[in-house]
């Protein structure tokens, strides 16, 4: 900024427009009939709605009706609802790097770009199918979708939607986040595979493969600074690591057999791994087919502990300071949340919020959590600190709750 | 002839044995089958898509169903397939409820 001012200031009197709207632009060289049309533009938009930030809004999926709530999480209210999304039985959600726009993923391969602030449907394609998530580039630029049905990930213009790469698989794909460097990560659920695609020329996709990572990974994380990926694995105890710093080292095993001895019990519903709940150098997981959270030491990757709990485990997730983790569960223990005290180990809270807890969202700083409450047609929203409740938003079969916040953070 | 008389404690287990009988002469409650309906739409379409069109489960549509017998998918749905992620149900749903879901999505009941 301090250079452009300087360059200006050496500029003709005639090229300076500096009033009246200065104090927006600063002293950017501005030739006099633009600057009316931008006054003009100025005086038309104060007489509609009122300037807003969009960092303290977010999306709530409701699944059943295609739909989508705007909401704001500084005073709690609904602002809108979105409609047109398509089938969202499945739905995730990334954010633009400017926080203004929202790239819904849908069930049925629809990919939409929503308009926080309009509130309308600004883009949409069915890139696929059948799909399962996406993921924003590093940049911002490139928006990926991971798909069950044609197998592969679809790559697009966060702009236009337009194609950029189409990168094909003989298998499902999962886990796809974004990684530094304009790279994708992503595993392939039917062939044991996880693949890094480095989007860094968006027309020669540079893929490197990893072969035989354990069976059936059916999800996947990386750690907020970008460097490790971690995909769960269904059809084996266990889980597969990647160091992205060191791809040349490969895949390697972590937690294996973590429940050995134990008889496994019917998944009712996968587990998901979004985010990353780490707390005081330990990682908190959901144990597949067992009623357990599995603590990790991230130092060695070891398992150190693992906290009975009252279900199967769908999310784990950390409150952003880390100091508490808090659980939802498979059907039908689903009307149940659990938080475990990040330091102690303990279960510390249970809460019944109600049948068909599906998703739980922080405010970016932790003062209050989300969840969706899909059998009551609601939005709860707790004080982390009490663990009480402190509001509650009617929504249609709420299910994934996503804050803007998101958009900085490597990974959501 | 010989006179045929139930001891006291018999007609007790012959009426518990008419009470445990009776629902099932008499289908699944209207109440359980709303019941099934939802968990079918919001439950099973977690993974089989909630416009049934499939997702890391199967399709469930009543065109994909046809082939298959009502048994089978009955013993899927109380067994579950080992292998892969379809779990058993057994202990949250009785088979007759098992057999009345396969009904509902071979006849697309859950659309009504």
């Amino acid at each position: 900024m301090e250079k452009i001012r300087n360059q200006v200031g050496t500029l003709p009197l005639r090229h300076r427009v500096r009033a009246p709207l200065g104090w927006l632009f600063g002293s950017l060289e501005v030739k006099p009939g633009l600057a009316v049309l931008a006054f003009l533009f100025v005086v038309s938009a104060c007489s509609g709605t009122p300037l807003r930030g969009t960092g303290d809004l977010g999306l709530i999926i409701e699944r059943a009706d295609s739909s989508a709530l705007i909401v704001d999480s500084s005073n709690r209210q609904r602002l809108a609802r979105v409609q047109g999304l398509g089938d969202l039985s499945h739905a995730s959600v990334v954010f633009s790097r400017d926080q203004r726009y929202a790239y819904v993923f849908g069930r049925d391969g629809g990919l939409s770009k929503v308009d926080m602030l309009k509130a309308t449907v600004v883009a949409r394609v069915i890139q696929a199918g059948n799909a399962i998530g996406g993921a924003i580039s590093q940049d911002g630029s490139l928006v990926a979708v991971s798909n069950y049905e044609p197998g592969g990930v679809r790559i697009f213009d966060s702009g236009t939607l337009k194609l950029v790469a189409d990168l094909p698989t003989d298998s499902k794909v999962i886990g796809l986040v974004d990684a530094p460097g304009q790279l994708f990560v992503f595993a392939l659920y039917d062939s044991d595979e996880i693949w890094v695609a480095d989007m860094s020329d968006p027309e020669e996709p540079a893929i490197t493969k990893f072969t035989d990572i354990g069976h059936q990974p059916y999800d996947g994380l990386i750690t907020p600074d970008g460097r490790t990926y971690i995909s769960g694995l269904f059809g084996e105890d266990g889980m597969a690591m990647l160091d992205l710093w060191h791809l040349e080292k490969g895949v390697t095993r972590i937690l294996d057999h973590y429940g050995r001895g134990e008889e496994k019990l019917p998944v009712y519903k996968m587990p998901h791994l979004e985010g990353w709940a780490v707390a005081g150098g330990y990682a908190f997981m959901p144990a597949v087919g067992h009623h357990e959270v599995l603590v990790v030491d991230i130092a060695t990757w070891k398992q150190v502990a693992s906290i009975p709990v009252h279900g199967q485990p769908v999310f784990v997730m950390a409150r952003p300071d880390g100091r508490q983790v808090w659980v939802n569960f498979a059907v039908p223990r689903n009307d149940t949340v659990q938080v475990i005290d990040a330091e102690t180990l303990k279960l510390v809270k249970t809460l019944t919020p109600g049948k068909g807890v599906l998703h739980m969202e922080f405010t970016p700083r932790g003062e209050e959590v989300w969840l969706s409450v899909r059998d009551l047609d609601v939005v709860k929203v707790y004080d982390t600190k009490t663990a009480e409740v402190i509001k509650e938003l009617p929504a249609l079969k709420p299910s994934g709750i996503f804050f803007t916040a998101r958009a900085h953070k490597t990974g959501l | 002839m010989k006179s045929f008389r139930l001891k006291p404690e018999g007609t007790l287990l012959l009426f518990i044995l008419l009470l445990l009988a009776a629902p099932v002469e008499a289908g699944i409650a209207p109440a359980r089958q709303v019941e099934l309906l939802y968990f079918l739409k919001h439950d099973c379409g977690s993974c089989h898509g909630l416009t049934r069109s499939g997702g890391l489960g199967s399709p469930l549509l009543p065109e994909t169903m046809a082939a298959r017998s009502d048994d089978d998918l009955t013993e899927i749905i109380m067994e579950g397939l080992p292998g892969t992620p379809m779990p058993p149900w057994k202990e949250l749903l009785s088979e007759e409820e098992a057999r009345w879901l396969v009904r509902a999505i071979k006849e697309n009941k859950w659309k009504k």
